[in-house]
């Protein structure tokens, strides 16, 4: 039998390369299949617009707008991150184990975000899509205007969760400070506690489903009324 | 956009260090604040010596020399000039009071900056890198310092109108963002004889704190104040000879990140600016909550 074809894994410092020359070794058809980072220093658009099943892993802490747009890969920051993590990502899975600034997640289509620590304000603001399980808290108009995708939540939500919700679903372990506007607590029915262990689980966060509330759209705002239609 | 940089040392052997890690963290805020920039320094023993005030004035039609002869002859003690174009800095040993007065009067048409015992405030416009550099910043001891590099988009690219703004003895405030409301609160502290120099909505801010810490409210009670009465975004860094403080809006749209270890606090508007410090690897790195104002004691 032919052996299996293994890439070494290749390791970079960011403090003798510069962040161009690693996105687009990143973006290039040669592109290791696993990269590692060193001394990110707090960089700002790091492993930005990936879009093939690498894996990246970067150790320290990193600025603004990492794994932006990312598509199938595997980014895992060692540290914290700045404001907008992952977002527009619209798939493949991003992984902070530190605390994440605000606007995690943005407007993401797709794939799986997972912060262990803490999101500040504005965590998947406008999500279209994307599932984002933080381990600790979010701060305040999290899932602004969520579209779809689901916002799992291990710790406590901060002021406004949910404001003008589509049809995003949120799970919130602790407490919320306020429900924004037309946010709603909702009922736990089994396929939300089967869809929220799979979420867990994906995460590879140990937390027991039947502690979580799940908060939705109560559908009342004004493009939700049919008979506002015929204003077209 | 602006940048902001803090850093309140409480380990003394890093006091020689001051200027060398204030200079890196402002380096790396060029991006985010390229026109101009202002620091202030606590504590260094060329900039503001012991036993003297320190007046710093921006723009005086005299030099530091000149300056300092006439200052000399008028309060007939000794004062010296160092000479930080466009910025000036004066010493002498009498209280900051009589120096202000006397060189707001010598040097008419320039603007005081800074007024103290402790503290130097250093304004310029063009590249903060080359500011710090020029005004000799890496060189710079103490135990407090704040940065400010200025992106201008409300008023022309002047030293004049780059942070921090100090308008009370040894304090300085440092703002990310823009205030709304300021208008009316600063009609009201005229109508209390609050004198303003400028338009600037950041100047409204730091008049507001200093009235309170001149009626003897503490720095935390002012910044509570500061949050009740202003309106807009705003990130607040301030520092007074005792103490260094942050403060947020309610919507935190500006950002901020402390880092905090036993040997010194600093506060940036981003990590990258606290990336260097040493000991960064065991700080406590916390983004500070809208609306919570956290204050450091020397």
């Amino acid at each position: 039998m032919a052996p299996v074809a293994t890439t070494p894994a290749v390791t970079i410092d960011l403090s003798t390369s510069s962040i161009r020359q690693i996105n687009e070794l990143l973006a290039s058809p040669d592109a290791p299949q696993a990269l590692t980072i060193t001394n990110p220093r707090g960089a700002h658009a790091l492993a930005c617009g990936l879009d093939a099943e690498l894996e990246v892993t970067i150790d320290g802490h990193v600025g603004y707008y990492c794994a932006g747009m990312n598509q199938h890969a595997t980014v895992t920051v060692n540290g914290n991150a700045g404001v907008g993590v992952a977002e527009n990502m619209m798939s493949g899975s991003v992984r902070i184990t530190g605390d994440a600034s605000q606007s995690a997640g943005a407007t993401a289509h797709g794939g799986l975000l997972i912060i262990e620590g803490n999101a500040a304000a504005r965590c998947g603001i406008s999500m279209k899509g994307v599932d984002i399980v933080v381990g600790g808290d979010i701060g305040h108009m999290s899932a602004f205007m969520g579209q779809a995708g689901r916002l799992v939540v291990c710790g406590n939500a901060g002021e406004a969760l949910g404001d003008s919700l589509y049809e995003a679903r949120i799970y919130v372990r602790g407490k919320v400070a306020s429900l924004g506007a037309d946010c709603v607590e909702k009922s736990m029915r089994g396929e939300h506690l089967a869809e929220l262990k799979e979420l867990l689980d994906a995460a590879g966060v140990d937390a027991d489903p039947t502690e979580f509330t799940r908060y939705g759209s109560a559908r009342n705002l004004y493009n939700f009324h049919v008979d506002n239609a015929s204003a077209y | 956009m602006c940048g902001i940089v803090g850093l309140h040392l409480r380990e003394a052997t890093l006091y020689p260090r001051l200027g060398e890690l204030l200079t890196a963290m402002l380096g790396e805020m060029v991006d985010r604040g390229p026109d101009s920039a202002g620091i202030a320094i606590y504590g260094d023993g060329i900039w503001s010596p012991d036993g003297h005030s320190t007046v710093t004035l921006l723009d005086s039609p005299l030099s530091a020399t000149e300056l300092a002869t006439a200052l000399t002859a008028e309060l007939g003690v000794a004062v010296s000039g160092i000479d930080k174009s466009p910025t000036t800095v004066l010493h002498a040993p009498v209280d900051y009071e009589i120096l202000t007065a006397a060189a707001r009067t010598a040097a008419a048409g320039a603007r005081i900056i800074g007024f103290g015992s402790e503290l130097t405030v250093l304004k310029g416009v063009g590249d903060p890198r080359e500011l710090a550099s020029a005004i000799g910043l890496p060189k710079a001891t103490g135990w407090q310092g704040v940065g400010h590099t200025r992106m201008a988009t409300e008023s022309a690219v002047t030293a004049t109108g780059s942070h921090p703004f100090s308008v009370g003895p040894d304090q300085c405030l440092v703002h990310n963002g823009s205030f709304s409301n300021h208008m009316s609160v600063k009609h009201e502290l005229e109508r209390e004889g609050v004198v303003f120099d400028s338009e600037n909505d950041t100047e409204v801010g730091a008049r507001f704190v200093a009235k309170q810490l001149a009626e003897g409210a503490g720095l935390e009670k002012a910044l509570l104040a500061l949050n009740e009465t202003f309106d807009g975004f705003y990130t607040l860094l301030v520092s007074t000879a005792e103490s260094f403080a942050v403060v947020r809006d309610a919507i935190s749209c500006k950002p901020a990140i402390i880092a905090e270890t036993t040997d010194w606090v600093a506060m940036a508007s981003e990590y990258r600016a606290l990336a260097n410090l040493p000991g960064i690897g065991a700080a406590r790195i916390f983004e500070p909550e809208p609306e919570e104002v956290y204050v450091w004691h020397r």
